[in-house]
């Protein structure tokens, strides 16, 4: 019974010490602790607010720099390709202008030659012409000399003939 | 302080080894009581008694503050000389003064010496006004003396900086910071709970510290000491009376949404739960560290009861054991006190929605 029976000193004591802790902890030891720890959170928030922020701007700017790159990228791919196909074209006009030009080179040596053979043929006809007369004329210079040498003779004529 | 506990409960069994052996000897049948230790040891007192060493007792001697109506009587514990059978008379400012069973009498006029009546009650003494030094005030004192060292210091921290202290005051910080968001936020509510920080906080590490002081050897049982949770308790009342909205009365006296006649039946239940609230806290704080010291002091006592040094082999292991436990039930029953005043608080303060 002893142990539950409250005893006034005690009581009116921890009455005195609690209003008084209450009041000094409360000026000197709480409100600058909760303030400061409020401070120091808050700025931290402020802190992380910052800097995702800081992050969110930076992965804009990333996401603009990879857009840029693409383009540039699908820019250096539409370059090549039309530089591409402009070689083949070229290529394609070189080979057909070359083509034609050794067409036309064939068709113009064509006609040299054909020309050539032409002037060679009247020119032949003529000496031909002209051979037989000297022929003629000889067999009738040397007409009836002799059988034999006339037949030695024509023959020889022939033969200078055939070397020409 | 609490890094060897083993040296703590070597100085433990040593302290009781020197106080019941000054029981034994003072006794002249050779039997050992317990409970008459037990009480001894988780009652207040006039002096602050640590250990006997042979003949002498190592004690701090308090003021013995007490008023009757023929004015002040003041003087230091010493002069009752250890005795509390009411034998040493002391004599002040012509009254005459008595310890008996720790308590303070003043003889009536003319009389010399204590007489008892057939229920062992003094008769011819009186208690007067006691406003002593006792054990557990000075005990008391000295956690105001640890939370000024403590917390001003760690209020100084965030003048001089605005990062997280570090040590100690780290730790004390955290608790803090606990104290507001696990505590004071969820039971007062974001809004309110500013205004009851100071009174929480207080009294957490108030009760937390004297807590642990007491498991100290030769400590106070202040926590254990209805005066102090009844004093703790009437706090919490009193800030739920001051407090209470309009809302909180209504639901007391004239308890909306339900039919008259239950009104006037829940009238007085809720009246009468009202001071339950803060009686449940006083009684469980009380109970519960008292029971923590009578616990290991019967395991202690056990050695002595049986008279064999070999039950020290299992006593002492065990006291240990429940010392440790001690150091969680001492944060435990700070953080239950704190948590419900703010729940109680809390219950008053809120701003009911209408329904």
């Amino acid at each position: 019974m002893e142990l539950i029976k409250p005893e006034f000193g005690l009581f009116f004591w921890q009455v005195v010490v609690l209003v008084i802790l209450v009041f000094l902890l409360g000026k000197f030891a709480w409100k600058p602790i909760l303030q400061g720890i409020k401070e120091r959170e808050d700025s931290i928030n402020d802190s992380i607010n910052a800097a995702e922020d800081a992050k969110k701007e930076l992965m804009h700017l990333q996401e603009k720099n990879q857009d840029m790159l693409n383009e540039a990228r699908i820019e250096r791919d539409q370059m090549l390709k039309e530089a591409q196909a402009a070689k083949k074209r070229m290529l394609e006009e070189a080979n057909t202008q070359a083509t034609q030009k050794a067409a036309q080179i064939v068709a113009k040596a064509q006609e040299a030659i054909e020309a050539d053979k032409k002037a060679a043929l009247v020119e032949i006809k003529s000496e031909v012409a002209s051979l037989s007369i000297d022929i003629a004329e000889k067999i009738l210079g040397q007409n009836l000399k002799d059988d034999k040498a006339q037949r030695q003779l024509v023959e020889q004529m022939l033969k200078d003939v055939k070397l020409n | 302080m609490l890094a060897s506990p083993f040296l703590r409960i070597f100085l433990l069994v040593s302290v009781f080894v020197w106080g019941v052996s000054d029981a034994y000897a003072g006794d002249d049948s050779s039997d050992f009581n317990p409970t008459d230790m037990i009480m001894h040891h988780i009652q207040d007192s006039y002096d602050w008694h640590f250990l006997d060493v042979g003949e002498t007792s190592v004690s701090l001697s308090l003021p013995v503050i007490l008023k009757t109506d023929q004015g002040w009587i003041t003087f230091m514990s010493s002069e009752f000389h250890h005795d509390s059978n009411g034998e040493v008379v002391v004599e002040n400012n012509g009254q005459r003064v008595v310890n008996y069973h720790e308590k303070a009498y003043v003889l009536n006029d003319g009389e010399s010496s204590l007489a008892f009546d057939e229920n062992h009650y003094p008769e011819n003494a009186v208690r007067p006004l006691d406003l002593s030094i006792t054990k557990n005030v000075a005990s008391i004192f000295l956690t105001v003396i640890v939370l000024f060292l403590l917390f001003p210091r760690l209020a100084k921290h965030y003048k001089k900086s605005h990062k997280a202290p570090k040590g100690l005051n780290n730790a004390l910080e955290t608790l803090v910071i606990f104290v507001r968001d696990e505590i004071a936020k969820p039971q007062i509510g974001s809004k309110k709970y500013m205004k009851f920080m100071p009174y929480l906080l207080t009294v957490f590490f108030f009760i937390w510290i004297t807590n642990l002081l007491g498991l100290l050897p030769g400590a106070a049982n202040v926590t254990g000491s209805i005066s102090v949770t009844i004093a703790l308790g009437l706090f919490t009342l009193v800030l739920m009376i001051f407090n209470g909205t309009k809302d909180y009365w209504q639901h007391i006296f004239w308890m909306p949404g339900v039919p008259v006649p239950v009104r006037i039946l829940l009238a007085p239940i809720e009246l009468v739960g009202m001071f339950i609230k803060p009686i449940a806290l006083m009684i469980r704080l009380f109970a519960n560290i008292t029971a923590g010291h009578i616990i290991v002091l019967s395991l202690l006592g056990l050695i002595f009861i049986l008279s064999s040094a070999g039950v020290s082999l299992v006593s002492v292991p065990f006291a240990l054991f429940i010392s440790v436990l001690e150091l969680l039930v001492a944060f435990l029953q700070a953080f239950i006190f704190t948590m419900l005043s703010a729940l109680f608080i809390g219950m008053a303060v809120e701003e009911h929605e209408h329904h």
